[in-house]
């Protein structure tokens, strides 16, 4: 196995960097730029927490969905055409006045792809990635997040190809709104369970 | 050892979080974009897979590690492809030279030896004809012994009791094919750890859920 004996040449930013790599692939044919293009594209705006709000939207109006969704996150999530890399296998971690989920990648950052999109920057931070798991409570309220004591706070560490979305509450008030009113309510931070959702 | 990725409770990472910004772009600059794009055709040109990547991530250099987080895979990219002779070292830094307008010889292109594992299938869901040894409610404790070069079993949950709370699909076991030695694919559970069995009587009331691979567990004595 190849060891990088030292960090790249810092003369040379990633940006040049990443052109040479793309040259080098391009010119024996390797990789085409039709791909690249479709990779970058369907991130930037086929995927992303868009989805997952229509997930959580549904699951707050349709019972019968919620159901199905707790019970086999995958399939019920596909059946909204959300699926793809990292998204084998989809758990819904339901969030109530007495338990709050909250999910990380300590390892790495693995996150549910195809209902959230790809991680944000404070999702990979090492600040949230070692703190999370040994005190959750104290980066919640960092985030402006308070729990009371006697609720049950759950890390998940994403630790196998199993992905976790986060069922946040249904925020009081909200009674009268439809189902797309309320997808845009529901933001990425409370999918991943570091806040809740909130009236605007 | 401890290796810089495996950041879970490691106290030299803890300091103030960074702000939310709830509309931030999937990425912040074109060349991120790129990396992403390129990272991941990489793994596959390389015959490489999910397991390999990530462990190719892990052998980044700390300062390149902690530099940022497409910075690391543009670096892995490379690994992957030293690694499996696509590419020759030192390829990627003399064609920036050039792109940069330098006269600098490139170094011919290897011979490549793509690994060949085995695969059951895409993806990394697979079937496994044993029995469970474990169900939920089991007591379970984690392996103490020396970690493979790459596993998913964070150090911080190592030697440490938890319940079995639910099974999980079998899955590729990680261990062996970051290194390409094998699927062995295997029983995935979801073990729940109370905060004061990982951190000591002191910490945070709060549990840590980990899906953890079969080789990972043996019965609490």
């Amino acid at each position: 196995m190849t060891e990088l004996r030292h960090t790249p040449d810092p003369t040379l930013s990633p940006a040049l960097r990443a052109e040479a790599l793309e040259s080098l692939l391009l010119e024996r044919g390797l990789v085409d730029e039709k791909t690249i293009e479709t990779f970058i594209r369907t991130y930037e705006t086929a995927v992303g927490p868009m989805n997952g709000a229509k997930v959580v939207a549904k699951a707050w109006t349709d019972p019968e969905y919620r159901r199905w969704l707790l019970e086999d996150g995958t399939a019920a999530i596909a059946s909204l055409g959300f699926k793809g890399p990292q998204g084998e296998h989809m758990v819904v971690l339901e969030n109530t006045p007495g338990v709050h989920n909250v999910v990380v990648c300590t390892l790495c950052s693995c996150y549910p792809w195809p209902v959230l999109g790809l991680p944000p920057s404070w999702y990979k931070d090492p600040a949230y990635r070692s703190r999370v798991v040994k005190e959750p409570r104290a980066v919640l309220a960092e985030w402006g997040t308070e729990l009371a004591p006697d609720v049950d706070v759950r890390v998940y560490d994403s630790s196998s190809e199993v992905r976790y979305l986060v069922l946040p509450e249904r925020p009081p008030g909200t009674e009268a709104m439809s189902e797309e009113e309320l997808a845009a309510l529901v933001t990425r931070d409370a999918m991943v369970g570091v806040r809740k959702v909130a009236l605007p | 050892m401890e290796r810089v990725h495996d950041m879970g409770g490691r106290t030299r990472f803890f300091g103030p979080l960074p702000p939310i910004d709830r509309d931030e772009p999937a990425f912040a600059e074109a060349w991120e974009a790129k990396t992403f794009a390129l990272a991941l055709l990489a793994n596959r040109v390389a015959g490489a897979n999910l397991h390999a990547f990530r462990y190719a991530i892990e052998r980044v250099p700390e300062d390149e590690y902690l530099s940022g987080y497409y910075r690391r895979w543009l670096a892995s990219a490379e690994i992957l492809l030293l690694d499996s002779g696509i590419l020759a070292p030192g390829a990627v830094e003399a064609r920036a030279r050039r792109l940069q307008g330098a006269d600098v010889v490139e170094p011919a292109a290897p011979e490549p030896h793509k690994p060949t594992m085995p695969s059951g299938g895409g993806g990394n869901l697979r079937t496994v004809d044993e029995p469970p040894t474990f169900a939920a409610g089991d007591t379970v404790t984690t392996r103490a012994d020396e970690p493979a070069p790459h596993t998913r079993l964070p150090a911080y949950a190592r030697e440490k009791t938890g319940t079995v709370v639910a099974l999980r699909p079998a899955q590729v076991f990680p261990d062996t094919a970051a290194e390409f030695t094998g699927e062995n694919p295997q029983h995935v559970y979801e073990v729940r750890f109370d905060s004061r069995e990982l951190w000591g009587a002191d910490a945070e009331p709060a549990s840590v859920t980990i899906d953890l691979y079969e080789s990972y567990l043996e019965h609490a004595r």
